[in-house]
């Protein structure tokens, strides 16, 4: 297996008051050896929402394991609100189990608990898997910390070893994996919504075409290839449908292509550039960028009726929307006195708010909760991924030991069994 | 897409090898032209127009007759635009005339940008470079079944910088012969 690229987190900031929370040192049963300790992944995975701020394990007074265990006071005169508790252990067939218990210190009461059981590859998995069941108890958010993300890291650019991989890893930037390594670029690379295959867009041949990859068994299908661009793949909510970008025709035109028989229906019909389409959250719409009007600003059509209405009037550059799962929000790239943030806008009010602050920020992909959205950016001359809050409070970066990185693309939520 | 580039490879090859034979330029080496049925795409020292605007290098691209150096094979474009810049235009109409006089001949034009804003809207700018050069082009005749348009955006930059100088390099439209 070729050497990865390792993608470290840097937090950069968080909210005033985060909730401060202990999350002990979890008990390793006999026979376990070589692991992370899932309050380390929990702990971190906690951090990086900016809601809450783990208490270092050295100021610890008591590293209780059990329930019966844990005294409040110890936990009350370090100010935390909440504790988690837990243990590692064998379990039959080569498993180990991965138990954990949320308390609440102020009330002396259990808010939640669970045990997960699988192979010890999948020690990470069962600890974002407590993570999400810890933050959902606490915010009533769904947790997206079991989710993972795609991206593309360019290699030896502008060399003759110059070439592109399309990475899959964990949310927190753990655990890469290769999914394809092409000398040509590959771009936009996007997940269907059952999180089993991902579509992008590979200049292998030459030209830009669309391909399919499933991504347990890495088969491959090639969906366009016409003459120009075939780009901008988007699955519908469905996942029945792919929204892409053909200029067979002319002027780049976004399509519809329904994955099961492979026709295409022609969705736009105006001069200039219509692309980067986006699926709003009942699949009846496309948001999508258009110089119809001399800039790049964004649209929306309703697919039934070829209803259009433009939605971004300020700035003179708005382009690849993507909607929040509420429908209410949009975030895309904006243009700023010649520089590029991600902003949100709310679509009601027709606000704009700029995420970031630094240059060149393209291609958000909002985290299938909603909380949070990822990035490329600009750090040092070299492309990495950051991360940003909705609300612009939280932000962190992913930066990797080599390479660019760029386009990542936030997974839905994926259903590991517990 | 790379076996058709690497066979036509084998055509500018081999017209290379012709033209260096015949310009006889006192380089070594100047073999006998490979056996085989496609024409090389060059004659001898020219005398007319159209013999003129045929003439290749070693790779196969086109020269201009007027300095006897390649041709310039790349055009560059003002930010955020797609218009050719007038100084683009005599270049041009010199790669016009070699591919009327040369039918057999195809070129691949690349469109890029620089990296600027969204990849994707880049893509569709960079396509609009590349067609911005076919349509001149075709304007002066040549037919279009020879143009290939490929936009890659902001990807594959001739400067991997991130400067204006360097953006400045990367809006631009190359033409490759086949």
């Amino acid at each position: 297996m070729a050497a990865h690229a390792q993608i470290t987190i840097e937090i950069d900031r968080g909210y005033d008051n985060p909730k401060k929370i202990a999350v002990v040192p979890f008990g390793v049963g006999a026979g376990i050896q070589g692991l992370d300790n899932p309050s380390d992944i929990i702990s971190f995975d906690l951090a990086r929402t900016g809601q809450f701020a783990p208490t270092p394990t050295k100021n610890m007074l008591s590293m209780p394991d059990q329930p019966k265990e844990v005294l409040f006071r110890d936990w009350r005169v370090l100010g935390d609100e909440y504790v988690v508790i837990g243990r590692v252990d064998p379990a039959p067939n080569g498993n180990i189990s991965v138990s954990y218990f949320l308390f609440d210190v102020l009330n002396e009461r259990q808010l939640a608990n669970g045990t997960f059981t699988a192979p010890t590859t999948a020690l990470r998995d069962m600890a974002h898997l407590a993570s999400d069941e810890i933050y959902e108890k606490l915010t009533g958010i769904r947790g997206a910390f079991s989710t993972r993300i795609i991206y593309v890291l360019a290699l030896d650019l502008s060399l003759k070893t110059e070439r592109y991989r399309l990475e899959m890893a964990d949310a927190d930037g753990a655990r890469p994996r290769t999914l394809l390594e092409s000398k040509e670029p590959i771009l936009s690379a996007t997940w269907s919504p059952d999180g089993k295959s991902v579509a992008y867009v590979s200049f292998e041949k030459g030209k830009p075409c669309i391909i399919l990859q499933e991504i347990a068994s890495g088969a491959r299908t090639v969906l366009t290839d016409f003459p120009g661009l075939n780009s901008a793949p988007a699955f519908s909510p469905d996942g029945r449908q792919l929204a892409l970008v053909l200029s067979k025709d002319g002027d780049p035109e976004i399509y519809t292509m329904n994955l099961a028989t492979r026709e295409l229906r022609r969705i736009t019909r105006q001069r200039g550039a219509d692309t980067e389409p986006s699926w709003t959250a009942d699949g009846k719409s496309l948001v999508f960028t258009s110089d119809r009007g001399g800039k790049p600003q964004i649209y929306q059509i309703e697919i039934a009726t070829g209803l259009t209405q433009r939605l971004t009037f300020e700035g003179d550059y708005n382009a690849r929307a993507r909607m929040l799962p509420d429908g209410k929000h949009m975030v895309f790239v904006h243009r700023n006195d010649g520089v590029f943030h991600i902003a949100v806008m709310d679509l009601d009010k027709g606000r704009l708010m700029a995420l970031t602050s630094t240059s060149l920020d393209e291609s958000p992909s909002i985290a299938p909760n909603g909380t949070m959205l990822i990035y490329a950016t600009q750090d040092k001359g070299r492309g990495i991924l950051a991360v940003v809050s909705i609300d612009g409070t939280v932000k962190y970066r992913l930066p990797s030991s080599v390479g660019d990185v760029r386009e990542p693309a936030w997974s839905p939520f994926l259903n590991r069994t517990r | 897409m790379q076996h058709h580039w690497l066979r036509n490879l084998a055509v500018i090859v081999l017209a290379g090898l012709v033209l260096a034979a015949c310009t006889s330029s006192g380089k070594k080496g100047a073999q006998e032209p490979l056996p085989g049925n496609e024409q090389p795409t060059v004659t001898a020292p020219a005398q007319s127009d159209s013999e003129i605007s045929r003439s290749v290098d070693a790779s196969g691209n086109p020269i201009n007759p007027q300095t006897g150096q390649p041709l310039t094979r790349v055009f560059y474009f003002d930010y955020d635009k797609a218009n050719l810049q007038p100084e683009s235009l005599a270049i041009l109409e010199l790669h016009a005339a070699f591919l009327k006089s040369a039918q057999d001949r195809r070129v691949t034009i690349d469109g890029y940008t620089d990296e600027r804003g969204t990849r994707e809207y880049n893509l569709a700018l960079g396509e609009r470079r590349a067609e911005a050069v076919a349509t001149f082009l075709v304007s002066q005749g040549v037919r279009r079944s020879q143009i290939d348009v490929v936009s890659y955006g902001e990807e594959r930059p001739a400067d991997p910088g991130h400067t204006e100088a360097a953006w400045a390099k990367n809006r631009r439209a190359e033409l490759v012969y086949h």
